[in-house]
């Protein structure tokens, strides 16, 4: 995307009817770190890759819990995925209060969405530049959702965002049939080979990523280090299906781009196309 | 809300210029109302009085309703309150279904709600001067609370207000059990009702009786 003279406001179409900052906004989310969501008819998993300043600082928070029955793992300016976050605390915490049952997560999406949609419509404010990968448990089973910077949200079985997300979503798109039955344990698998492929040669470790679950019976919560690093040893050394055959072989000496510039994450589009209508 | 506060009518909790405009005591009442759980479901009972005071005037008064897809609701005291909470509930309801996403408010959501508004109005000393049963089935799990005008709020397999906590429960807690059918149900709540009619000068021999079963829908 080039800089015209369209883009200064977001009140402001261009003449092809694009709100070029609310794709800018979208633009952020694809330079993030890679969040992945997958769900299976009892389950979700959320994984993410830990990116710290440098080493010697922590890593950025990316998985919230919002609920027992909620979490959600952001991909863009964290900022404004901590405080989206809290709003979705404060929005359960009021459900529960008034009605002693969970807000159904569908409608905690919607509620986001309409939030995010605000953003897009007033000259006062700027779209929050998140994008979410809310998963959560309601009576009709396990949901994923993806809340974008536009103010729209989709269900998925699985779905990648932030950078080398591509590469997530292709192991993704091989596997999503067999998420719905899936087992806990193995759909937690498939996240960490998923969160595999965008690190792109990097070494799995319980110290690059972050995984969470929530279940039937079980509450949204963040698995600790030892947990993970005990499954990454389970499937390395069970020598499982390597997850693509054209996956990165671990010693190849990747150079990997700073994630400053995501062309290779941008599949060629249109650019008369408005790349919100996904 | 703001409104309430600059105006010096209402500012003042007890200030006597607000007391137009709370309640202070009920005009036309219902009076008991009987719940039971039963196999299938929940059996609500009341009789269709409204007493004016001494007087039994209205005889032709619906105190049991249902609410939305699950729920049964019956109110004993002021009338004119539970029309205000029918109000409110179908407003809630209305937003509910507006979604239009599969999910729905069940009893016990329905009862919690209440119960908020109701010891919301008694901090406020604007009570609705009623006792409210809420019962309903949801995905097959049966429901059956009560709420009181100052919000004191419980569930149980058979709960009542007014004098049928006094007349009605004492038989309920010997003759009830697990799995009444429809029938054994309806017959124990007669014998509920017989009883009030004898004992409750309030009572009049006009009954109304609601039941919510599983996997059945109001409609």
């Amino acid at each position: 995307m080039f800089r015209n003279q369209y883009d200064t406001d977001v009140t402001t179409w261009s003449p092809a009817g694009r709100l070029f900052q609310v794709e800018y906004a979208m633009e952020a989310v694809k330079q993030g770190s890679a969040a992945i969501g997958l769900r299976s008819k009892s389950h979700v998993v959320l994984a993410c890759v830990n990116k710290s300043n440098s080493e010697l600082s922590s890593h950025q928070k990316k998985i919230f819990k919002v609920d027992d029955h909620i979490g959600v793992a952001i991909s863009g300016l964290t900022a404004d995925g901590r405080v989206l976050s809290r709003y979705m605390r404060n929005e359960c915490i009021n459900y529960f209060y008034s009605y002693e049952s969970q807000l159904p997560v569908g409608r905690l999406v919607v509620q986001l969405a309409d939030k995010a949609q605000v953003c897009t419509q007033r000259s006062w404010k700027r779209p929050y530049g998140v994008g979410l990968l809310v998963g959560g448990l309601d009576e009709s089973g396990a949901h994923l959702y993806y809340n974008c910077p536009s103010g729209n949200y989709f269900e998925y079985q699985a779905f990648a965002i932030g950078s080398r997300s591509q590469a997530a979503k292709t192991y993704l798109e091989r596997k999503f049939e067999t998420f719905m039955e899936s087992s806990r344990e193995n759909l937690i698998k498939d996240a960490l080979f998923a969160l595999r492929e965008t690190l792109q040669g990097e070494k799995l470790t319980s110290s690059t990523c972050t995984i969470a679950v929530v279940g039937v019976g079980e509450a949204f919560h963040i698995l600790d280090q030892e947990t993970v690093q005990a499954l990454i040893n389970e499937f390395e050394i069970a020598g499982e299906e390597a997850p693509a055959d054209e996956a990165a072989a671990p010693d190849q000496a990747d150079d990997s781009e700073s994630s400053a510039t995501a062309a290779d994450q941008v599949t060629p589009s249109d650019p008369d196309v408005a790349p919100m209508d996904m | 809300m703001n409104s309430f506060d600059s105006n010096p009518a209402t500012n003042s909790l007890i200030s006597s210029e607000a007391d137009s405009q709370r309640t202070l005591y009920p005009y036309v009442t219902g009076t008991s109302v009987v719940g039971i759980k039963y196999k299938d479901g929940i059996l609500l009972a009341a009789d269709m009085g409204g007493s004016y005071g001494s007087t039994l005037r209205y005889k032709s008064v619906e105190r049991l309703k249902p609410v939305g897809k699950h729920s049964l609701i019956g109110a004993s005291g002021e009338i004119s309150d539970f029309q205000e909470i029918m109000r409110y509930l179908d407003d809630l309801i209305l937003s509910d279904n507006m979604w239009d996403d599969g999910n729905s408010l069940g009893p016990k959501e329905v009862h919690n709600y209440l119960t908020r508004v109701m010891y919301n109005r008694r901090n406020k000393f604007n009570p609705l001067w009623n006792s409210l049963v809420l019962g309903g089935v949801k995905n097959g799990q049966k429901y059956l609370g009560t709420v009181s005008m100052i919000g004191v709020h419980y569930e149980d397999n058979h709960v009542a207000t007014g004098f049928g906590n006094h007349l009605a429960r004492p038989l309920l807690r010997d003759e009830w059990r697990e799995n009444l059918t429809f029938e054994e149900g309806v017959i124990l709540l007669e014998k509920c009702m017989r009883v009030l009619l004898y004992r409750d000068r309030s009572a009049v021999n006009k009954l109304q009786v609601l039941f919510s079963l599983c996997g059945i829908h109001n409609s």
